[in-house]
């Protein structure tokens, strides 16, 4: 097992390179550059060429490639171009919102879909089956940008319960209860839609098992429907649950884009629409590497938890 | 030997789309204490129903929706699922099939062994565990302590089945049902497994229910028989009748199916012709009317019932060639008990 771990992370360090690679030509194709968005538009182009030397942007891009991946070595992620902070602190100050904001919504999804899912397999074709089915199909297609402005408008700005955006009150205390009042709206809108998907994986996934003949055996021996259901089911559907929340994990960093910039939500999200804006390659090069790593572990770690799920998996 | 399993004349019926489909008819046979009783046929023809139907585990859309089943007085086909719950396993219980697939495959046999006795006999933990691991040692399983702790996956066919088996009797029940125990296994576990069963019988008095296709099962192991087709009993009597004396077309046809030792090399074997009539689509008179080579016109139209015949031992036929000895065993009954009275 140690060994399988370790052979998995040695395979995903040429995997970071090429992510990082592509990412960096990727961002150069894009028009536009840093210094466009830096300097007075009544800069001459001989100014613009000395602001663009200073910068390096006149090298070739794979030499400036060269340069970003030798100060990475050197746990250097640069400067930003906009706002000349270091990039590291720039993500230490986003990351914090995000990790809340998803980590919350993801919890509370999951003790949503979970029981639910189970619910419906258990009464499959039943009217509480069909409501769910419709709820979940509602959490996957309505979009996000759609169901945010929907919630500010219904329960922030018409029934004032909620504020509209933000992490706390602008010279508010800051206090925990604040926080809690700012997350309800984002966290409603993201957990619907992780739900709405999550509930469909547990309905399928626990149909399977139900028709099973060790459920059956478990049934003959007495056992009651409940620990049936959550003993010797629910154990043998967690495979495909694991998978979505592997899945799920990556975006605990990615961030909700969509909904950090309707909630106006201080995190990751909200700093890469900023940084994709004002064309900010060094701030947008250390998120997407973040990314990248997360998306490696999630997925080694879904592998590792496979195995602890079902014996009958080994990576020996 | 007292009565402990009385199956009279139950009926159970499937809810499909295509509405109610029967699926086992008029089912009755009775059981001592002790006693085993084969149920043979063809695939199909209700044995597996009519076992589930005692032990309330049909699918959710089927029930029994006639006659009772009475074991030790109570009636099971009234029973609420809380009543089952105290008798599944405990009572009554029951080994499947495919041993493959009958174990949950991410829980330990210890866990799933213990399960049952901690349930029903309210041993503690650690109790049940050495109790589980004396059920493993006596169904024959070699180095018991270590195989508590495995997963089913690591253990063959056969070693599973003697674990279905150490799970099924170790609360002590007195029926047990087994489902073609030995179906899926290779010729050498099967008569491992029958004469393990066989021996935890004398051991224990425990009365079985064994259902089989395979009539040198039934040799091996029936103190009486009932053989169905499409849903009913068509003969019900003890071994040696089955073998000696059967009386029922569809018998004589899988008798005359049995591949003998002495048989000369380029004997073709016996078959029924023709098969089984569809659920959806029962005949109204005998449902053996269209494969029997002695259907006769009434067969057609009028529906046999199982009676029982004059013989050295009982013996029920479900057929009209042989109505005269079932008028003479009634007649002969009611001049018995007109002389006693």
């Amino acid at each position: 097992m140690l060994q399988y771990i370790f052979r998995r992370i040695l395979i995903a360090i040429p995997v970071l390179f090429g992510v990082t690679i592509l990412n960096f030509f990727i961002i150069n194709l894009a028009p536009g550059n840093p210094v466009d968005m830096m300097v007075n538009p009544s800069a001459t182009p001989e100014q613009l060429a000395m602001q663009k030397h200073a910068l390096g942007l006149d090298q070739p891009v794979w030499s400036q490639y060269l340069h970003w991946l030798v100060q990475l070595f050197h746990g250097n992620l640069g400067f930003s171009y906009s706002t000349r902070e270091p990039v590291t602190q720039i993500l230490a100050s986003h990351i914090g919102p995000t990790v809340l904001l998803m980590g919350v919504s993801l919890i509370v999804g999951y003790l949503i879909a979970i029981p639910l899912g189970i619910v419906c397999a258990r009464k499959q074709n039943s009217w509480i089956d069909y409501l769910v089915t419709g709820f979940s199909f509602f959490g996957i297609s309505v979009p996000h940008f759609f169901l945010g402005l929907g919630v500010i408008y219904v329960f922030a700005s018409k029934l004032l319960l909620f504020p509209t955006g933000s992490m706390n009150t602008l010279g508010g205390d800051g206090s925990l209860m604040d926080t809690i009042n700012h997350l309800v709206l984002p966290v409603a809108v993201l957990a619907t839609g992780i739900a709405g998907n999550m509930v469909r994986y547990v309905r399928s996934s626990m149909l399977d098992v139900l028709g099973k003949d060790y459920l059956r055996t478990a049934k003959a021996k007495g056992l009651s429907q409940f620990i049936i259901t959550n003993k010797h089911a629910l154990r043998n559907s967690l495979i495909p649950i694991i998978t979505v929340i592997g899945i799920d994990i990556p975006m605990l960093i990615g961030g909700a884009i969509v909904t950090e910039q309707v909630f106006q939500w201080p995190g990751l999200g909200l700093l890469t629409i900023q940084s994709i804006t004002s064309r900010d390659y060094s701030t947008l090069m250390a998120i997407n590497l973040l990314a990248a790593v997360t998306v490696l572990v999630a997925n080694l770690l879904t592998d590792i938890l496979y195995a602890v799920a079902d014996p009958r998996i080994r990576y020996d | 030997m007292g009565e402990l399993l009385k199956v009279d004349k139950i009926k159970t019926q499937f809810q499909t789309e295509k509405g109610p489909v029967t699926s086992v008819d008029e089912v009755s046979f009775d059981l001592k204490e002790g006693e085993t009783i084969c149920l043979v046929g063809e695939s199909g023809c209700g044995k597996s129903v009519t076992s589930l139907s005692i032990m309330h585990l049909l699918d959710r859309n089927g029930s029994v929706t006639e006659g009772s089943i009475l074991f030790e007085g109570k009636d099971l086909a009234k029973a609420t699922e809380a009543d089952m719950r105290k008798i599944r396993g405990n009572n009554i219980s029951m080994i499947f099939q495919e041993p493959m697939t009958s174990l949950n495959p991410v829980l330990t046999i210890g866990d799933q062994l213990t399960e049952g006795i901690r349930l029903h006999m309210k041993y503690s933990k650690t109790e049940a565990r050495k109790y589980a691991i004396d059920m493993l040692k006596k169904v024959g399983i070699p180095r018991a302590e270590g195989i508590i702790e495995e997963y089913p996956h690591k253990l063959s066919g056969g070693m599973r089945q003697r674990v279905m088996i150490a799970m099924a009797l170790s609360c002590r029940p007195k029926l047990l049902i087994a489902d073609e125990p030995t179906t899926a296994l290779d010729v050498t576990i099967q008569a491992q497994i029958l004469n393990l069963m066989k021996k935890l019988r004398e051991e224990s008095n425990t009365a079985i229910i064994l259902i089989t296709h395979d009539l040198g099962v039934v040799a091996e192991m029936a103190d009486k028989v009932a053989v169905m087709y499409a849903g009913q009993v068509v003969e019900e009597t003890d071994v040696y009748t089955l073998f000696d004396n059967p009386k029922h077309p569809y018998t004589l046809g899988l008798m005359k199916s049995i591949p003998h030792i002495t048989n000369p090399d380029d004997m073709r074997l016996d078959s029924i012709p023709g098969s089984v009539p569809s659920v959806h689509n029962m005949p109204k008179g005998c449902r053996f009317y269209d494969r029997c080579p002695h259907a006769m016109k009434r067969c057609l139209e009028e529906k046999p019932l199982l009676k029982p015949i004059e013989d050295k031992q009982s013996h029920s036929i479900r057929c009209f060639l042989y109505e005269k000895e079932e008028q003479d065993y009634e007649n002969k009954k009611l001049a018995e008990k007109e002389v006693s009275s």
